[in-house]
């Protein structure tokens, strides 16, 4: 082999351009979620600029790792991501070809924010694909509890202030008055859900244990029969029975699944399907973190009055 | 360390609460009453065996999540093994010898992620021209990832077929080169066109258009051991992306190296844009050049060149919020070989266009129209077409039919029913796109 044939390829190949242009002044953070992104944007301010991958009405699990993103990562100075598996189907492909050696995994510019939250259904014992699509380090929809909401909001402070140490006063100062106002507007949370404490109910996917954990429901079943795994008429029968029994009359389900076979299940047990918000964006008045739970919140109150339960 | 001791002064604290009223109970009960009391001390042995045995089990979580922070557990005496009796001295190892391998379960952390995928094919109906069994395990492809230092990472993926064992690609990546580019060393499949550098386990069809097998060297397409650095064109339009490759110049009956300068190459010029959130364009252009298999020329061994210009165009369609119900991608592939033969240079051409559709979550159809000439003799020309069903039970399986119908050049038309299953164990790969 003869390295004339090789350089002339290197060679054209670094000419092509020049390096990519990076933004000055405002750290540049990309977040996997819009959630995270909501957070990002409360501690950071007018400091960073922000984008996110995953719309909050998609599927988390399931998003197409396309090269528009690439081009996002490659003017990342921080990433900032969900962890717990979550995105394992489409984020390290994206990272990798981001040729952008700050996001790399155990770099400075890459956070897995769930560092510093309560972790829900970290599966005890041996784990396999016959319990469905399960998340061997925990369930990674964590960011549905305020508290977590102020773990996530911590850890992104913490990184911010290493990679900007001279806005460490700047970042501290927002991240208190973020949780401060989480503090106030969880208390009013609990107390629009607290006549309802111990209510059963049903959820799709397991999106909601955090949710359900912190504001006081009770998880009855799912209409998935397993993580991941579509609804089977056997599963449906079973769930339809139980909820009958147990006089369930509330069906969560996230706004990327269909509604058919919830609405048949509510048409059978006189229980009331709500479309909750997993994420921020996930409906249309989710704009930001306080305002997924202002929404979420007031749409299970509003179809527990309405549904009679109990 | 601090946190272990918040544990398990709270547990402790939770010993005294539940123990304490059991302790008062007791203080409480009738001196007179031996048998109550007995009840009340048997009570209380047993809450305090329970909670220190959930102590323990605290302790143990905390020193296994927190490393170093965890408190000190009594070194364990390594084990031994002692050399065997007449094997000592002429300065060999004396006494006892370490063990490798199980130590540590922390050692294993750092193993690979690792995974193997079945490829189960089946086949109906006849085909006198290019014959497959009838049953087959037709490949198992064992996956290892995983980082390997903090500037490059490791992918191998190992074919077992019925008979023998190929390394399909074995490459290091480097992503953080400066000047943005991303380099891979070792054994690949190249970048030239879309489906030469996808794995037969992503195909939306069970098998691989004529195209491939008439221009891109079959099965195995284009790969080879060689460099591939790719990088990205800024600008402030669209994705573009430039990639680079050389290799030894052996690519199954495309490419032959007969001596060392006989190195092949790949260039891909790739563009992407999203049209909308749900719908976006991928277009390809590709050139490949190498030395031709001896046994084509003899007069000339392994001196003649074959050249191949490639285009590519990919239409995807998925609506975001209904995206693991509904999907739509249309591909289109073209082939222009220009192969030395005695005779002189034979251009043949070949293509495919094809249609999938998503049905619904676990259902999936498509349509595939074949057209190729033969590199070493364009007059031969196949046609083919195709219709495919695929069921998804899981992430992690599936089931595919393919009714093809091929009119090969020899004037012989074959109607096959393929089928496939195939299933996937181990880590959660990342998909491609």
């Amino acid at each position: 082999m003869n390295i004339k044939h090789i350089a002339p390829v290197l060679f054209a190949l670094c000419a092509v351009s020049s390096a990519p242009a990076r933004a000055q002044g405002k750290l540049n953070v990309i977040a996997t979620t819009e959630d995270l992104a909501s957070i990002a944007q409360e501690v950071g301010g007018d400091r960073i600029s922000i984008d996110s991958i995953a719309k909050g009405y998609q599927d988390p699990h399931f998003v197409e790792p396309k090269p528009s993103f690439i081009l996002k990562l490659q003017r990342a100075d921080l990433l900032v991501v969900v962890g717990r598996e979550l995105e394992i189907g489409w984020l390290p492909r994206l990272i990798q070809q981001s040729r952008n050696a700050k996001i790399q995994p155990g770099a400075a510019g890459y956070l897995d924010a769930s560092g510093q939250v309560k972790i829900l259904e970290i599966p005890q014992g041996q784990v396999t694909r016959a319990m469905g699509d399960v998340h061997p380090l925990g369930n990674p929809h964590y960011w549905l509890d305020p508290e977590n909401g102020k773990g996530i909001a911590r850890a992104i402070v913490e990184t911010l202030s290493q990679l900007r140490p001279g806005d460490k006063a700047y970042f501290d100062q927002r991240l208190a008055d973020f949780s401060n106002r989480l503090t106030e507007a969880e208390k009013r949370w609990v107390a629009a859900l607290a006549p309802y404490k111990g209510l059963k109910v049903v959820t799709y996917h397991r999106s909601f244990p955090n949710f359900t954990d912190r504001f006081g429901l009770d998880v009855m079943g799912y209409v998935e029969p397993r993580p991941g795994i579509p609804p089977s008429p056997s599963h449906t029968l079973e769930l339809i029975q139980e909820m009958k029994r147990q006089s369930v009359k509330i069906i969560m389900v996230e706004p990327y699944f269909d509604l058919k076979t919830p609405n048949a299940i509510a048409r059978d047990t006189g229980a009331k399907v709500v479309v909750l918000a997993p994420s921020v964006g996930g409906v249309k008045e989710a704009t930001t973190y306080f305002a997924l739970f202002d929404y979420d919140i007031a749409t299970v109150v509003a179809a527990i009055q309405a549904s009679g339960a109990k | 360390m601090r946190s272990s001791r918040v544990w398990c002064v709270s547990a402790i604290a939770l010993c005294g609460l539940f123990v304490a009223p059991g302790r008062a109970r007791a203080q409480q009960a009738p001196a007179t009453d031996p048998a109550a009391a007995q009840a009340l001390r048997q009570e209380i042995s047993q809450l305090r065996a329970e909670f220190e045995a959930r102590i323990a089990a605290l302790e143990a979580r905390l020193s296994a999540v927190g490393g170093a922070g965890a408190p000190a557990a009594p070194a364990a005496a390594a084990p031994a093994a002692q050399v065997p009796p007449g094997a000592e001295g002429l300065g060999g190892p004396t006494g006892s010898l370490p063990v490798y391998g199980g130590a540590s379960a922390a050692s294993k952390v750092f193993n690979p992620d690792v995974a193997v995928i079945g490829d189960f094919l089946g086949a109906a109906g006849k085909n006198r021209v290019n014959p497959q069994p009838g049953l087959e395990m037709h490949e198992s492809e064992l996956t290892l990832q995983a980082i390997v230092d903090p500037y490059a990472r490791a992918d191998f993926f190992i074919s077992f077929g019925e008979a023998g064992v190929d390394l399909e690609e074995g490459f290091v990546t480097f992503p953080t080169l400066p000047g943005g580019l991303l380099m891979k060393v070792g054994k690949m499949r190249a970048a030239f066109g879309r489906i030469n550098t996808q794995h037969n386990h992503v195909l939306p069809w069970t098998d691989r258009p004529l195209v491939t097998g008439n221009l891109v060297g079959g099965e195995e397409g284009i790969g080879d051991a060689g460099i591939s650095i790719a990088r990205l064109i800024s600008n402030p339009w669209i994705f573009l992306e430039a990639t680079g490759e050389v290799f030894r110049g052996d690519s199954g009956d495309l490419f032959h190296a007969s001596q060392r300068s006989d190195v092949s190459f790949v260039g891909h010029l790739r563009g992407y844009q999203d049209i909308t959130e749900s719908t976006n364009v991928d277009l390809g252009a590709s050139y490949a050049r190498g030395h031709n298999a001896e046994i084509f020329v003899p007069p000339d061994p392994g001196r003649s060149t074959t050249e191949l210009f490639g285009v590519d165009a990919t239409v995807r369609w998925r609506p975001l919020q209904r995206s693991i119900y509904h999907s739509f991608a249309g591909r289109f592939e073209g082939v222009v070989s220009r192969r030395g033969q005695p005779e002189g240079r034979q251009r043949a051409t070949g293509f495919y266009l094809s249609g999938d559709y998503q049905l619904g979550r676990r259902w999936f159809t498509g349509a595939r129209y074949d057209a190729s000439e033969r590199a070493d003799d364009p007059s031969a020309h196949d046609t083919g077409q195709s219709l495919v069903f695929t069921y998804w039970p899981s992430e992690f399986g599936q089931i595919r039919g393919q009714f093809r119908r091929t009119a090969y050049a020899e004037g012989v038309t074959a109607n096959e029913l393929l089928f496939q299953f195939q299933f996937s164990i181990g880590a959660h790969g990342a998909h491609a796109f």
